[in-house]
């Protein structure tokens, strides 16, 4: 009895101990192996440290083996929702290296590609934004829409997300006969459901409360952590790569770069889903003045870099996309690098997240869309 | 008053917003042909795969046995995870003169990535991708494949 007084009197001026606690590496909020020491006191995030590297699969060292065509199949497994993008990297760092112009058609059939890996993973990274938040609905919806665009993939390319559709000099095949019907009939029907994202989850007073002001990124911090894409552009960072480096067919697109300066989870959010209505917007401009032609330059059998160094940076669906080859001459690459968003990205969710409950920790960090693979690689 | 007037506008304006959602989740349930649930494995039948789709490595043959495989290992050597393995023989023709020719074209489907690079650099086109994706066995040694079936040859008139 007299023990509980004793608790009672201390309690004005109550001190509680911060402690420390591992999410994941196996929690399903945080999509995969990703784990994060996070120092609590109560229920306020303190500080978070993310550990990386439980399934670093040593893709990088691995193309050190490989000839140019076939780092390209690896760089699929690596940011799995934009593997066309990444494909598309090397591709361009390799064209740029021999200076070999891809014809006209390779270019809009690589943009076009572009934009429907950038919706699908959109859409992905949208109904798995709703399930963190409780919304289980949104899942079966925004899987419904994506399927469109994986059959889309799976009868050019042959595969639905492991696509492997660039190789070095243009694309693997032609355009399937039914790619632009099929093309345009998803567009008419994803701009009638796009609506009902909205309905569904922006508007829902739950979801607004959990992402109104909460998550701020700062502009500076934004820079100095190198948060690209939706993510960074939320805090008003102008980063698009198509926008400030164009390359295949975006200088031909006309198409607005969104900014949002209020920084938080929501204005994220709402970046990506106004990018999903550029998406469609830009294949529109494309899918029916694709060019006749070739749809790859005749390559040499074995495709040999000369002596340098080389970097190319696409816009992938979760931020700047970098591929560095140092060659030295020979058929395999000397070193290769990669510059993931996944991975800058992450390590700013101690900005973002301190200071916040653990449960706005999971709505912040979906909002950041990341692929555990992407960051690992 | 005005606070408890704001408060009560607010609640009545979040479950306006929750009966928005509803309404969509209701059109579904009631209009069920918008649905795009495939029941598989009960549409085996029907289901077709897309022409290009990667399901595996395969070496067509003709009624009489015939293969187009030259055995000249080009597949081998564009394979990025080392799926393939060429064991070729070497085949006296009509002539009397010595000729590569394939013995067992192995294909080991576990450590495939289907990446196609094998089917593009082939100059014969013996090798296609099939359709077929039900992969799963019971002993990880039959994913472990000869394509050329027994007793098979090239077939006349396939130059490397």
């Amino acid at each position: 009895m007299s023990e509980t007084k004793e608790i009672i009197i201390s309690s004005d001026k109550i001190h509680t101990d911060q402690y420390l606690v591992n999410m994941g590496p196996q929690h399903p909020s945080t999509h995969g192996v990703l784990r994060l020491l996070v120092r609590l006191e109560g229920e306020i995030v303190h500080h978070i440290q993310p550990h990386v590297g439980y399934i670093h699969s040593g893709i990088e060292k691995m193309c050190e083996s490989l000839s140019y065509p076939q780092v390209i199949h690896l760089t699929d497994r690596m940011d799995y929702l934009s593997a066309h993008m990444n494909n598309e990297a090397v591709c361009l760092c390799v064209e740029n290296a021999l200076q070999v112009e891809v014809p006209d058609r390779v270019k809009y059939v690589r943009t076009i590609m572009d934009e429907l890996t950038r919706l699908a993973s959109h859409q992905l990274w949208w109904c798995v934004m709703g399930m963190d938040l409780g919304a289980l609905t949104t899942f079966f919806y925004g899987l419904r829409d994506r399927e469109h665009i994986l059959d889309i993939f799976e009868e050019t390319c042959g595969a639905r997300m492991t696509l492997n559709y660039s190789v070095p000099g243009g694309v693997m095949f032609d355009i399937h006969p039914n790619f632009q019907k099929r093309v345009k009939a998803f567009i008419t029907e994803f701009r009638k459901k796009l609506p009902e994202y909205d309905q569904l989850l922006t508007g829902n007073v739950i979801f607004q409360e959990r992402t109104n002001d909460i998550g701020y990124l700062s502009l500076e911090d934004a820079i100095a952590w190198g948060v690209t894409g939706p993510s960074g552009r939320g805090s008003g960072f102008s980063c698009d790569v198509r926008k400030h480096n164009p390359y295949s067919a975006y200088p031909l697109v006309q198409f607005e770069e969104k900014l949002d300066t209020r920084g938080d989870s929501f204005a994220r959010y709402r970046l990506r889903i106004e990018e999903m209505h550029e998406s469609l917007h830009i294949i529109e401009q494309l899918i029916d003045n694709i060019p006749e032609g070739d749809y790859a330059v005749k390559m040499k059998g074995v495709v040999k870099l000369p002596e340098g160094e080389f970097y190319q940076r696409v816009e992938s669906a979760r931020g700047e996309f970098g591929v560095y080859i140092v060659s030295d001459g020979k058929k395999n690459p000397y070193r290769v690098k990669f510059r993931s968003p996944g991975f800058s990205n992450l390590f700013a969710l101690n900005k973002m997240a301190a200071g916040h409950k653990i449960a706005d920790l999971v709505a912040i960090m979906s909002t950041l869309d990341l692929v555990i693979p992407d960051i690992d690689r | 008053m005005n606070a408890l007037f704001q408060y009560i506008s607010t609640v009545f304006k979040g479950v306006g917003t929750l009966l928005t959602g509803m309404k969509i989740t209701g059109k579904y349930v009631f209009t069920p042909w918008n649905n795009v649930t495939q029941q598989y494995p009960e549409n085996r039948d029907t289901l077709k795969m897309f022409d290009r789709f990667r399901g595996e490595v395969i070496m067509p043959h003709n009624e009489n046995n015939e293969h187009l495989c030259t055995g000249c290992g080009i597949c081998e050597l564009n394979c990025p995870n080392g799926s393939i393995e060429i064991i070729s023989k070497m085949e006296l023709t009509e002539e009397g003169k010595k000729k590569r020719a394939i013995d067992q074209h192995i294909y080991h489907l576990g450590m495939c990535t289907f990446c196609n690079l094998c089917i593009k650099a082939c100059p014969t086109g013996a090798i296609v991708m099939g359709q077929n994706f039900e992969h799963a066995v019971w002993d990880r040694t039959k994913l472990t494949k000869v394509l050329n079936q027994p007793g098979s040859k090239i077939a006349q008139g396939v130059k490397e």
